[in-house]
């Protein structure tokens, strides 16, 4: 599948760009693009390992080598850029290509930037907790301990900005939907709720996902102005629950219900600190009276962060954020296999970031935690700058919680440690 | 005071300040309080933009080396006042193409404003500022060195002028609030080229030193092309080379998130 689309995507760039090469000189632009071209990347290797035993998944809960290539270059009218990670993967035994980014960006107009291809997206306020960012998260990359860079998934998108003294508009038009690379049992064992019980590599969750060019689409929307250093954004989006957010009748595949969001945020200077408060209506389209039992209910999802300096290069990030489900009474009643959670969810996020060593040893604590769901998810992280090329990481993912069902509290048996090595050129 | 010229423009008013006086006996200034504004003017504002190209080597006492190299970018909203500051990384590799942005105010009660461009992620994060005596970039220069440091913060006095310097001690005025007890900073009586700054620790101990070590004239601006940074504490010292350094650059308005999420063209090529 990610073979296949990143194939399209950069036959599409290609095509794209040939008409407008061929109005110059097509054999002197090649020359420059070559001339210009700059070409870096990494090469990684990772492994963990299961704490726990988990009699759905392997012991090994990484084990890959990545070499990473990103490879860009310009013309007068526009920036190019491929960007892409070969894997030899011991978990699945398998060799992958992961394209992470294939586009051409331009500034065609001093009021306009535009930017075509496979893209990594990100807006919003949330610090590892997103609201009105709906763009795809790759959730198993999250859980297994790669870099936090691999939770963003790349979108194949066409984001085109406006800019005016008004405000600014950003607007990406993803033409085929792009789904989160979910938890579905293969590498990470889950609840699975019609089971009533853990699943993993035995119940790999199928799903019917909407995949029309043109027709299952997606649109999100952000205008944003900065007043008085204080980043004000108003944002929309229509398409689909990310994850799966609902199954078919026959409970037989998870699908992903139309979703429409509507949200707002703000950040700036509090005090000594940054403060930031985001707000998002997430409309589950597919039931709008909250009936069905199959797909997931409305919501309103709140968030409130803080984060400031407490020593020297000391940092303290704190979080508040709720899901609040608008019909959880008729949901409840009409869910098929029970559910696993309050009307609210509540969860709080703390970050600690020091650094040591002239900077060079970063140690991190994230820590999710639900006073509802009573689970926590901890990823402590220390990352080591051997020199300016070299650096060595170890950490963790830890969940625990009192029910099996919830959120965090379904991964308990994910529970993993790992060590990572990469070299960047 | 503070080193780094780089970015920073004298206007073209130091040639007719200078022209007046016989260039090798400029005129000898008494008020302490005209020689840190001149310094300060030279050493951060000179100009109403400027670009340059900074590589830092830091050496540690062990002798090994670490690279940072970075495009600067500066416009000044108000000479003498606040300024901003677009940093595009080429070095290390691991951070290249990471932006990082300060909105700097003057006024004593209110923290920059600073932003990180995090290009893997594409994600604009906001950063709290409220100390800026952290280390810049893991080297041996500080926030501070290098947007410069408030002259509101300290007390000054004019403590020796020979013939080449004036010697200016700082006394903070909220001891507390930093690591040292004072600093005197040797100003060329020329130039106003701020080109030595010894810090001395709680016990009066000298423990940190920045030098100029060249000096260019750049469109007319004297300009600290290289500097040099030890740490008499830990021993390692950093030191920092600007290249392409150009003043009156016509500078758009390139703080933002826009080119915080793609960098303008034409300033960082």
């Amino acid at each position: 599948m990610i073979h296949h689309r990143g194939f399209i995507v950069v036959m599409l760039v290609v095509t794209l760009s040939l008409p407008v090469m061929a109005q110059e000189d097509t054999a002197n632009d090649f020359n420059s693009l070559l001339s210009n071209l700059d070409i870096h990347g990494f090469y990684e290797i990772r492994s963990g390992y299961r704490m726990r035993k988990d009699k759905y998944e392997k012991d090994m809960s990484i084990m890959e080598q990545r070499l990473q290539l990103d490879i860009s270059s310009y013309l007068d009218w526009a920036d190019f850029k491929v960007k892409g990670d070969i894997i030899g993967d011991l978990v699945e035994e398998q060799a992958d290509f992961d394209l992470r980014e294939a586009y051409i960006f331009t500034r065609p107009y001093d009021f306009m930037d535009l930017k075509v291809g496979r893209q990594i997206l990100t807006w919003g306020t949330g610090d590892l907790v997103f609201i009105n960012d709906l763009f795809p998260k790759d959730w198993q990359s999250f859980f297994i301990g790669r870099d936090t860079e691999y939770l963003k998934a790349p979108s194949d998108a066409v984001k085109i900005s406006l800019f005016s003294d008004l405000a600014n508009l950003d607007i990406v038009y993803t033409p085929q939907f792009d789904s989160d690379r979910f938890i579905s049992g293969e590498r990470l064992s889950y609840w699975n709720s019609n089971l009533s019980r853990l699943a993993g590599a035995d119940a790999i969750q199928h799903t019917d996902k909407p995949n029309r060019w043109f027709r299952d689409d997606e649109i999100a929307v952000r205008v944003y102005k900065n007043i008085n250093n204080y980043e004000y954004a108003l944002y929309a989006y229509h398409g689909y629950w990310k994850s799966p957010g609902g199954q078919n009748a026959a409970a037989t595949k998870a699908i992903f219900p139309d979703l429409n969001v509507y949200g707002a945020s703000v950040r700036g200077n509090v005090g000594k600190g940054i403060g930031n408060l985001e707000v998002g209506y997430y409309e589950s389209d597919d039931d709008q009276s909250g009936k069905n039992g199959n797909i997931n209910n409305s919501e309103l999802r709140f968030l409130a962060g803080y984060t400031r300096e407490i020593g020297k290069d000391f940092t303290a990030g704190l979080q508040y954020y709720v899901e609040h489900m608008l019909d959880y009474g008729r949901h409840k009643d009409s869910s098929p296999s029970g559910l696993n959670r309050d009307r609210d969810r509540h969860l709080i996020t703390v970050r600690l970031t020091k650094l040591l060593m002239n900077q060079n040893l970063r140690c991190s604590l994230f820590i999710y935690f639900s006073p509802s769901d009573k689970d926590t998810y901890m990823r402590p992280n220390i990352n080591y700058k051997v020199s300016d090329n070299l650096a060595v990481e170890a950490g963790a993912n830890i969940f625990f919680g009192d029910y099996p069902g919830t959120f965090f509290g379904q991964f308990q048996n994910n529970t993993n440690i790992y060590t990572a090595l990469r070299y960047s050129f | 005071m503070k080193l780094l010229p780089a970015f920073t423009i004298i206007l073209v008013f130091s040639t007719a300040l200078f022209a007046a006086n016989d260039p090798n006996r400029p005129e000898k200034i008494t008020d302490v309080e005209t020689i840190v504004n001149k310094a300060n003017f030279v050493a951060y504002y000179q100009g109403k933009d400027g670009k340059a190209k900074i590589k830092m080597t830091i050496t540690d006492k062990k002798g090994q080396t670490r690279l940072r190299e970075f495009i600067i970018l500066r416009k000044d909203i108000k000479d003498g006042g606040d300024q901003k500051y677009y940093v595009y990384f080429l070095k290390p590799v691991d951070v290249r193409k990471m932006v990082f942005m300060v909105y700097k105010h003057t006024d004593i009660k209110k923290d920059d404003d600073r932003w990180l461009y995090l290009p893997g992620l594409d994600l604009v994060k906001r950063i709290a500022a409220s100390d800026k005596r952290t280390s810049f970039v893991g080297s041996d220069f500080l926030y501070e060195d290098v947007s410069g440091r408030n002259l509101q913060e300290d007390t000054h006095e004019l403590i020796e002028t020979t013939d080449k310097y004036y010697v200016v001690r700082n006394v903070p005025r909220e001891p507390d609030s930093v690591e040292f007890s004072y600093f005197n900073v040797s100003i060329d009586r020329k130039t106003f080229v701020p080109v030595k700054m010894e810090f001395y620790d709680k016990k009066n101990k000298l423990y940190r030193v920045i030098k100029s070590q060249k000096v260019e004239t750049i469109q007319g601006f004297p300009t600290v092309v290289k500097s040099i940074v030890s740490d008499l504490n830990t021993g390692s010292k950093t030191v920092m080379e600007f290249t392409n350094v150009k003043y009156n650059i016509n500078l758009k308005d390139i703080f933002t998130e826009r080119y915080l999420r793609r960098p303008p063209r034409e300033a960082i090529r």
